[in-house]
């Protein structure tokens, strides 16, 4: 998992393809790996639907769904929120000294 | 700040938080192990959590439920997966029924989470949350807000976007 986290290859590929269609070939190009390697990344975008391929000949050309990375981001902003309110919410707790407070929780 | 850094991977469907808090390794691990301090801060405040079942051991389970304002509840479960006490813990979160047996029909999310002390005796908490799908993100995200929980949390964003 944090492989594919550091993964810059996909991030490249994604920014490179937003702009324009491009063939799987001629992104093989781009970096130092084999086509199969590329490929292999594309498909992992193609599966994430933060790409689309399509077929001209014997061409595959990709092209970046710009929706799908917006939605994303925004997607992604909402959980960020979530964690955020979480982590203050523990800061509090950790601030509080050391005993238990009394009126904390329901009375069992 | 206590939230140092918010990594965002829109091609991996993951998101990397970094915390440090001034306070122990075993006092932030118990944050996580005690199950009446995590039902203090896993529920936004409109929707306090109740951990009803708790084993923080590989394979373990938890379950929980969120209270909203109107009394209506909202049952979720923990896989546990990985437990390295007090140091690192992974878990599968997802929905379960009223009597919190998981719904395998909804997406569930994979956490990481990892503890470590800093040179200057600091806690560094990272949480890496990972999403199956954009579909299952955006499935997540209206699950959240029909219960009121995104929304009650996510509302200032919100109102900046639109």
């Amino acid at each position: 998992m944090l492989h594919a986290l550091a993964d810059s290859t996909r991030r490249d590929i994604v920014t490179h393809v937003l702009q324009g269609e491009h063939s799987v070939s001629s992104l093989a190009r781009r970096y130092p790996m084999s086509f199969a390697a590329v490929q292999k990344h594309v498909a992992i975008l193609e599966r994430a639907d933060l790409v689309r391929k399509r077929r001209q000949g014997r061409e595959q050309l990709v092209s970046g769904n710009i929706a799908a990375v917006r939605d994303a981001t925004a997607l992604l902003s909402q959980f960020e929120e979530i964690w955020r309110a979480r982590i203050d919410r523990m800061g509090e707790i950790l601030a509080e000294p050391d005993h238990p407070e009394p009126n904390q929780g329901d009375p069992t | 700040m206590t939230v140092k850094s918010v990594l965002k991977d829109e091609q991996a469907l993951a998101m990397i938080v970094t915390a440090e808090f001034d306070a122990t390794l075993e006092a932030v691990w118990q944050l996580w192990a005690d199950p009446r301090k995590l039902e203090r801060w896993w529920g936004p405040p409109t929707h306090p959590a109740t951990v009803v079942e708790h084993t923080l051991v590989a394979g373990g389970r938890v379950t929980y439920f969120m209270t909203g304002p109107e009394g209506d509840r909202f049952h979720g479960w923990w896989r546990v997966g990985a437990v390295d006490a007090p140091r690192a813990f992974d878990f599968e979160d997802g929905f379960a029924d009223e009597a919190g047996a998981p719904n395998p029909d909804l997406p569930t999310t994979h956490a990481q989470v990892t503890l470590d002390l800093d040179a200057n005796g600091r806690t560094v908490m990272v949480i890496t949350t990972t999403f199956a799908s954009l579909e299952a993100m955006q499935e997540l995200v209206k699950m959240g807000m029909e219960e009121g929980i995104t929304l009650a949390v996510g509302q200032a964003d919100a109102l900046l976007v639109t």
